[in-house]
């Protein structure tokens, strides 16, 4: 058996923990197989474990470990490092639990923390920078760290409740959409529930960059006074909290 | 007996005791760091790394590189541990004699290499690509092993002795290794230490084990037993002094137990040669 066989041979038995892959890894390795199965899923169940706290304390421990336990089987790893290996859960969990949303979102908010948490860094944009923009022209850059998703739960108020340790509000679909922001400002990550309007603005600046576009596109749905208006106080809003860091 | 600079005793940093190597000047001469942990694009850790980094020189330990995997390096990985190396400018760079990964698949476990003549070409060749990117020489640790092979050709010391002949690699002794992997495949420890090339072990780590069902299991959430402070000793009687550091993953007790073990090793890494003759005699 060559190397590479040799190799497939051993993840389909880390994967499928299979007597038929087992055998064919020879009489002498099969001692120290099911250490390396322990190993391998051990793993991947404490990464899932110790990136979603607050999705475990939400739903049960026992709920979360047969979930976790779905990922891990339909799910193996790629990417070389471990980190990335939480990115799918809140699939998994709104696919194991489709009539409550606030089990996925609060996977979303677990997993933004951490990617926001160690985004690039990104100075914020300093006032004197916008002293001569051309507004007609500029296209802003907003911070690597943002990560926004769309909310249709109280997912938001249930993180926040257990992560200080405080009892969680009942779970609840909101009345309208909103969106949620985390970012990071300099090393403190920040997450900020949002009205739909203000994550779409939000989406669009991402996508184009155009500062003159989004005032045309909240012009579009507010007119013009109210969409110009608006335009100002989302732009003085997102410059205090650093989520623009620089302009074009 | 390695001709290298002697780099002194260090510990593995652990979040559980950053701020005491912020606040505090510990007693120490390095510290450890897992690679991956920094390889990131920003934020706290590499920020913290950095303040550490003034503070203390680091060796980057990495667990990812999978040297031993026949599809060959990880790019994306090379590209971003060369960036993390060239800015924190490490003592030592090292990885483990293992693969994790094959087909876009990774087991982010350290996977035992069969000792073959096939293999060591490969994993020859991944470390000569590895040093290249990285424009330096890597150290290799012997791994932890818990499974045999039917077909394999050399032993483990002679797998890494040709390796490091063959590619100018360093190596990483982890001595709590090679008593594990010594128990779990009934060989003599002492031919491993007399099989490696004198002048080319750089590094030793120190670490605990525990016991599994039929096997030793490699889990570094216990202190360093006597067995391996033995061994230890006589790999440092061996190979002169050698950078040492303890590693503790699981479990981590107070820094200060820590550095209590370190003292220990402080003081087994000074009984020379001609001390233990003299005691022996």
């Amino acid at each position: 058996m060559s190397l590479a066989q040799w190799q497939r041979e051993l993840r389909n038995w880390l994967v499928s923990a299979s007597e038929e892959s087992a055998a064919k890894l020879g009489a002498t390795a099969q001692a120290g197989l099911p250490v390396y199965q322990n190993n391998y899923r051990a793993q991947l169940l404490g990464c899932l474990e110790e990136a979603f706290p607050q999705v475990r304390a939400w739903i049960g421990a026992e709920a979360f470990f047969t979930a976790a336990v779905t990922h891990v089987d339909q799910h193996p790893p790629h990417a070389w490092t471990l980190d990335a290996y939480p990115h799918g859960f809140a699939a998994t969990l709104a696919t194991l639990f489709p009539d409550n949303p606030e089990v996925h979102e609060l996977a979303w908010i677990e997993r933004a923390l951490d990617e926001s948490f160690v985004a690039a860094d990104a100075e914020p944009l300093p006032m004197e920078a916008l002293a001569n923009v051309d507004w007609e022209a500029a296209c802003l850059r907003l911070t690597p760290s943002l990560r926004t998703c769309a909310l249709t739960s109280n997912a938001e108020p249930i993180w926040s409740a257990l992560s200080e340790g405080l009892p969680p509000p009942a779970p609840e679909r909101l009345p309208e959409a909103a969106g949620l922001l985390v970012w990071r400002r300099q090393l403190l990550v920040r997450l900020r529930s949002v009205e739909a309007l203000e994550h779409q603005a939000l989406l669009y600046l991402q996508e184009s960059g155009s500062f003159s576009g989004l005032c045309e596109w909240l012009v579009e749905r507010l007119g013009e006074t109210a969409g110009i208006a608006r335009a100002g106080s989302l732009l003085a809003s997102w410059l205090g909290a650093e989520l623009i860091v620089g302009v074009d | 007996m390695s001709t290298s600079p002697f780099s002194g005793y260090g510990l593995g940093l652990r979040k559980e005791h950053y701020q005491d190597f912020l606040e505090t000047r510990v007693a120490v001469d390095f510290v450890e760091v897992i690679s991956e942990n920094f390889m990131v694009d920003g934020g706290q850790p590499r920020h913290i790394l950095r303040q550490i980094r003034e503070r203390y020189p680091v060796a980057l330990h990495g667990v990812s590189m999978s040297v031993g995997s026949a599809d060959g390096l990880d790019s994306a990985y090379l590209k971003r541990l060369k960036a993390l190396v060239d800015e924190i400018e490490p003592l030592f760079v090292s990885d483990h004699l293992s693969w994790s990964r094959i087909d876009h698949f990774n087991s982010h476990d350290l996977l035992p290499v069969p000792y073959t003549d096939e293999a060591l070409d490969l994993v020859c060749d991944n470390i000569f690509r590895a040093q290249d990117v990285l424009g330096r020489t890597l150290l290799l640790e012997n791994p932890s092993s818990y499974l045999a092979f039917d077909g394999a050709s050399m032993t483990e010391w002679e797998f890494i002795a040709a390796m490091s002949r063959r590619t100018g690699c360093e190596l990483l002794l982890d001595v709590n290794n090679l008593f594990v992997s010594a128990s779990n495949h009934r060989f003599d420890a002492l031919a491993f230490l007399d099989g490696l090339p004198t002048d080319r072990v750089r590094q030793i780590h120190l670490a605990g084990h525990s016991q599994g069902r039929e096997l030793l299991i490699d889990t570094h959430d216990s202190p360093i037993c006597a067995e391996v402070w033995a061994l230890y000793t006589l790999a440092m009687t061996r190979f002169g002094p050698l950078a040492t550091m303890i590693e503790r993953d699981d479990r981590i007790p107070p820094l200060a137990d820590l550095l209590k073990e370190l003292d220990i090793a402080r003081t087994l890494g000074a009984l020379d040669g001609r001390a233990c003759s003299r005691s022996g005699a």
